[in-house]
């Protein structure tokens, strides 16, 4: 078998905040170069590329993942949401507003991840507690803010939310 | 960081996937949820010519109740076996140590048989699975075979699996009323691995006497270690707070964990005391209620 053969690209289908997206991937194509390069939905970043620091987080079949660790194949067939595919039009999502109002963020790297992960445990827990908060986001890194306006911010969010 | 090439085919059934096994051979390497694999292979630690992703075979998620035993197929995330009715019912302790496994994302991807077939010595399952006195299935071309957990963890990063076989499910004994599970876990500060942690399995008579006891100890060797002399400290014993402690007591004897930057050979086998002190207190606790 030549190499070309062996390493065949393959097929994919994947849903990316509801629209359906045919592509040919090369295997070893993570899934955020995917929605980055190939897609152009830069919102999702790259921070530590080693599955710890939670800037590459979306949403794979409705739960929160770290899309540097999986590949566009394992994707295939799968509906992903990008931090691109929270707000309505113009109007934020809670969360994405909730970040703003208490200022939960600085430089913004982590930002993307950071909601995503929250929006899943919000969706998963809808009146969570300050330590409930913090063992959700264990998998997410900010190195300016210092956490605690992260906190507040999806306390915000959280209230806003369970009033409608 | 991008992996090596590599060739990639989703596998629609076990059969098929035993199929591509035998055919890739030493070439091939079997995906599950990735999170051990993936990042080892952007390191270039592995570099499989081929993947055999198992994500794409149904029927191989999902917790279930057969007779006497929870069956978990090997597909099942941690998330999933963490919420499961079933394990937080008859086995919190698996609960409790699927749940603190990497973070919340890690536990939405990663799989315990991916976990288990891995066998990295500072992971979890492992140590609860040993406790809990699960047993592997294993399905190869020739049929299907049952290994018990003091046979399955065989050295660093190697288990009894053979090349042609694949993981299909994991069961554990429900136990008998009367019986506690726990789990105690040490973290590393930054990666979230186990430093040391202990799980106990504890029979309790009504007389307050325990009947039987497993307990394990992970973070001390190549895989989780049986702490035998612990558990015959407590055997046929009133369960005081007395016999309990000097049961922990023995929970590192006879270990000679390797020395690292974040511990001591002997800091480990203390902090190996303090959790099975720990693990055992709780399992006795719920084996009371």
């Amino acid at each position: 078998m030549t190499a070309e053969a062996e390493y065949a690209a393959v097929p994919i289908t994947v849903t990316v905040n509801g629209v359906k997206h045919d592509a040919v991937v090369e295997p070893r194509t993570l899934l955020v170069y995917f929605l980055r390069e190939h897609l152009g939905l830069t919102g999702t970043h790259v921070g530590c590329d080693t599955s710890q620091c939670g800037a590459c987080t979306v949403h794979l079949d409705g739960r929160a993942v770290k899309s540097c660790t999986i590949l566009a194949a394992q994707a295939n067939g799968a509906e992903v949401k990008t931090i691109e595919g929270l707000a309505n039009g113009d109007i934020f999502h809670p969360v994405q507003e909730g970040f703003r109002e208490k200022h939960g963020l600085q430089c913004g790297y982590c930002t993307p991840g950071m909601i995503m992960t929250a929006v899943h445990l919000l969706e998963t827990n809808p009146n969570p507690s300050d330590d409930q908060i913090k063992h959700a986001l264990e998998g997410n890194i900010c190195r300016c803010t210092g956490y605690v306006n992260i906190v507040e911010s999806i306390k915000w969010a959280a209230e806003r939310m369970r009033k409608g | 960081m991008f992996p090596a090439s590599f060739g990639y085919v989703a596998a629609r059934s076990v059969e098929e996937a035993l199929a591509l096994v035998a055919k890739h051979g030493e070439d091939g390497k079997l995906l599950a949820g990735g999170h051990s694999l993936i990042p080892a292979m952007k390191l270039r630690l592995q570099s499989p010519r081929t993947l055999i992703d198992l994500g794409t075979v149904p029927g191989l998620r999902g917790v279930r109740q057969d007779t006497a035993e929870l069956v978990i197929g090997a597909l099942t995330v941690h998330a999933d076996v963490a919420a499961s009715e079933l394990v937080r019912k008859h086995l919190p302790g698996l609960a409790e140590a699927a749940s603190v496994i990497g973070d919340v994302q890690v536990r939405n991807r990663g799989t315990i048989g991916g976990s288990v077939a891995h066998a990295d010595p500072a992971a979890d399952l492992p140590v609860i699975l040993t406790a809990l006195n699960a047993t592997f299935v294993a399905q190869s071309p020739t049929g299907t075979r049952t290994i018990g957990v003091d046979d399955f963890f065989t050295d660093f990063y190697t288990t009894a699996l053979n090349a042609n076989e694949i993981l299909t499910e994991i069961r554990i004994p429900i136990p008998s009323s009367g019986t506690g599970t726990a789990y105690a876990k040490l973290p590393h500060p930054a990666s979230g691995y186990v430093v040391v942690s202990a799980a106990v399995l504890i029979t309790r008579h009504a007389s307050g006497t325990c009947t039987s006891a497993r307990i394990a100890i992970g973070g001390l060797g190549s895989g989780p270690i049986r702490a035998i002399p612990a558990e015959m400290e407590l055997q046929g014993k009133p369960l005081t707070s007395q016999v309990i402690a000097a049961a922990a007591a023995k929970a590192a004897e006879e270990t000679d964990p390797v020395e690292d930057a974040y511990a001591s050979t002997e800091y480990k086998q203390h902090v190996a005391t303090v959790y099975a002190r720990k693990a055992i207190e709780a399992a006795v606790d719920r084996a009371k209620s």
